[in-house]
């Protein structure tokens, strides 16, 4: 039985230099950061080494990174957090309809205590179109969060140009990062937003960690309330064995950037001629010129999404279709709706994410045992005459 | 390894009790290729009920409970999502049949249109020969009538051919029941001895999203409706008591009618429409006619002609000697040798030849 992973945008493996960097924070380095003694003095030395690998790989200062239990606990700390801490100047705040839903629900939930949320439309590659965008902005406008690259189709948007926006209108900007890191540069000081959201299983890192960059004079009502770690901002005994992992994965991707960037277009783009070529009535939602080449979105039309699924780990592959988070829902992917995929279409979707691991040999595979299925599927819909 | 299994691919409904974990575990010996899968059918955000008594179907421990079986045998485990369906087709008759006055039979209506249609219909899409399922029912093939045969399980105190009389011919040839032939006691000990973690589940006995057995609280939150008070009548039709709402009550029903009399008195009658109940004594509540419609032909060959047959009215009713005559396609009049005690509208007749499931139907 074969055994293909691509779904690395759900998660990744952690890679083992990450894994040893680890065990040595859990077995030696152990002690609790906020500890006077030297167990402690050590822990934190660590701990803060880590915080200014990353800010150095990202771009800002080591003390505008604070560290969560990951991407969702920032995207809330972000928006909750200066929604919260902004509402004398204002409640309006602006996001996508192509969120994550970290950040979709976290706003609906806003809006549900009273702020008023505007949720922009995007165009058919799942863009926000800046003009659009700023003709959004209101006196009132306290936020607004764009996320860099989506994680069902790896549309990149142009952060930088919005950034710009809201700094000369005097309004924060906040830009979920999760999938972007390790795949895309990112320079912070050079994208000019105020915050930024990250995770460290989405880059061979482990689970449970990530962290949001807070620009300085950036203020924040915190979502816990305890200790005064994380300069009060974040309560909670820090995760100091999975902030070292996560620095060192981000060391990693970093460095390799470039070239697995390359190999992985490679790869991308000739397996979605592949699957063009052997099945009719393919159509790749996004497109690669505009997003990341670890995401191939493809829409098999006539063929329901969850079924391929299911009949591709069958056969030993792992793909998802949407995001991990909101698969068993049978609904159709917001961000496909919001680009506007036709129904049909957008219920035969399948996200085949690469990463490290992935080869030529894997794809090909892939693109070997899909035709059959995809023809099984067809058959039996009613909705499909091709 | 036997010839039938091999190469054959099953896709097993798990629900995450002992019957449905054996019944996957005695394929996968017998040598079929096994996939299982548990049906998320309702959510107890939807269903409402005491959360602290949780009952065990759909809920997330069950399915975990499926899923960690699956690991343990070595086979994959998917979770399908027929909520939507659940809720439009079985909760939607349940809660109408009970506001119009009679008693449905929800398990019949999910077997028919959610197992041996939408997971069947699944089975197809991921290319498996059969589905298979943990009920104490047997089935199999007969050359002299060219139809697939649905028969009693061979643990009389288990058996669940009663409720699965709604299957069609089709459905049936591509159904394997590992449990007909062994008993509930074996069962649980086949589950021991495989040290699975659903060996010692309780029986399932409920209505499975009335998770705390109040279906008057169900019809009430999920209708939305006042339900509007009226008379207990007499035979006579003399009004001697008031009633809660006739959803609350079904034919045959002794307690909770308020009313003291020297003989025990029974539901005869929910006369809906004019929103009375109407009692009366024991052999008031005796009927030997029954109508019954949407019948489906299981075992037996369709036909015009007068048959006999024994007759099962409820699930934990004996079948009793009748003599049935079709009407139309899917309509038979039934006529028993003696008189039955609550012949209950909405509830499911089913006609059987010793242990062969003949036809069934929902009783007028």
């Amino acid at each position: 039985m074969n055994s293909i992973y691509l779904d690395y945008s759900s998660t990744t493996p952690v890679d083992k230099a990450v894994a040893g960097a680890m065990q040595v924070a859990w077995s030696e380095d152990y002690g609790n950061p906020s500890s006077v003694h030297r167990f402690g003095q050590k822990a934190k030395v660590r701990m803060n080494q880590a915080r200014e690998k990353m800010a150095s790989l990202l771009g800002c200062d080591g003390s505008e990174l604070y560290f969560t239990s990951g991407g969702t606990e920032a995207d809330n700390l972000a928006l909750k957090g200066v929604a919260y801490a902004s509402q004398k100047k204002g409640r309006h705040i602006i996001t996508s309809q192509t969120e994550h839903h970290a950040v979709l629900h976290s706003a609906e939930y806003l809006a549900q205590s009273g702020f008023d949320v505007t949720f922009l439309p995007v165009d058919e590659l799942g863009k926000v179109d800046p003009q659009q965008f700023k003709a959004a902005l209101r006196p009132d406008t306290t936020l607004v969060s764009i996320m860099m690259v989506n994680n069902e189709t790896g549309t990149i948007q142009p952060i930088r140009e919005m950034a710009e926006i809201c700094r000369s209108a005097g309004v924060l900007f906040h830009t979920d990062a999760v999938q972007a890191v390790g795949k895309i540069p990112i320079n912070i000081s050079d994208l000019g937003v105020d915050l930024l959201s990250f995770s460290g299983h989405k880059i061979y890192g482990p689970k449970g960690i990530g962290g949001l960059f807070i620009r300085k004079g950036v203020r924040i009502a915190p979502l816990f309330h305890g200790g005064s770690h994380e300069k009060r901002k974040r309560a909670g005994t820090e995760n100091i064995a999975a902030i070292i992992g996560m620095a060192t994965a981000l060391e990693m991707v970093t460095s390799r950037m470039d070239e697995e960037n390359s190999r992985l277009a490679q790869l991308s783009d000739w397996f979605i001629n592949e699957i063009q070529a052997k099945i009719k009535d393919v159509s790749l939602n996004g497109s690669m010129a505009s997003g990341i080449p670890q995401i191939v979105n493809l829409s098999f039309k006539g063929a329901e999404g969850e079924s391929i699924i299911l009949s591709l780990d069958l056969k030993g592959v792992a793909v998802s279709s949407g995001s991990a988070c909101t698969s068993g829902s049978l609904e159709a992917s917001h961000v496909l709706s919001a680009m506007k995929v036709d129904d049909l279409l957008a219920q035969g979707s399948i996200r085949f994410s690469l990463g490290q691991f992935t080869t030529k040999a894997d794809l090909e595979y892939t693109a070997s045992i899909l035709p059959d299925i995809i023809d099984r599927l067809r058959s039996m819909s009613a909705a499909y005459n091709g | 390894m036997n010839m039938e299994s091999k190469n054959k691919k099953v896709l097993v409904a798990l629900s995450g009790g002992v019957d449905s974990s054996v019944a996957l575990l005695l394929l996968r010996e017998q040598g079929y290729e096994v996939i299982g899968a548990t049906m998320k059918l309702w959510d107890f955000s939807e269903v409402g009920g005491d959360v602290h008594k949780d009952g065990r179907c759909c809920s997330m421990e069950s399915v975990n409970d499926a899923r960690e079986v699956c690991d343990r045998v070595g086979v994959p485990h998917y979770l399908l999502n027929f909520a939507e369906l659940f809720k439009k087709t079985v909760i939607g008759n349940f809660v109408s049949e009970y506001l119009n006055g009679r008693t449905p039979n929800p398990c019949v209506l999910c077997n028919t249109e959610i197992k041996w249609e939408q997971f069947l219909a699944q089975a197809d899409k991921l290319d498996c020969d059969y589905i298979a399922t943990g009920h104490y029912a047997r089935t199999g093939y007969d050359a002299t009538s060219g139809r697939s045969f649905l028969k009693r399980g061979i643990d009389g105190t288990k058996d669940q051919s009663y409720a699965l009389w709604g299957i069609r011919q089709a459905a049936l040839a591509k159904t394997l029941f590992p449990l007909g032939e062994i008993t509930k006691k074996e069962t649980r000990r086949l589950a021991e001895e495989a040290g699975l973690k659903t060996a010692n589940t309780p029986e399932s006995m409920e209505i499975c999203f009335v998770a705390d057995d109040n279906y008057g609280r169900f019809i009430r939150e999920w209708s939305g409706q006042e339900i509007p008070e009226g008379d207990i009548v007499n035979q006579e039709g003399e009004a001697v008591g008031k009633h809660k709402g006739i959803p609350f009550y079904t034919v045959g029903q002794r307690k909770g009618l308020g009313i003291s009399h020297r003989t025990p008195l029974y539901v005869t009658e929910i006369d809906k429409e004019n929103n009375r109940i109407v009692i009366g004594e024991k052999e008031a509540v005796k009927k030997s006619e029954l109508n019954m419609s949407r019948v489906n032909w299981v075992s037996a060959k369709p036909t015009d002609e007068p048959f006999s047959g024994l007759v099962q009215i409820r699930y934990l009713h004996k079948s009793c000697p009748a003599q049935i005559i079709p009407q139309s396609a899917d309509r038979f009049k039934i006529i028993f040798e003696t008189a039955q005690l609550a012949i209950t509208p909405g509830q499911t007749a089913v006609i059987f030849d010793g242990d062969t499931v003949l036809a069934g139907g929902i009783i007028d």
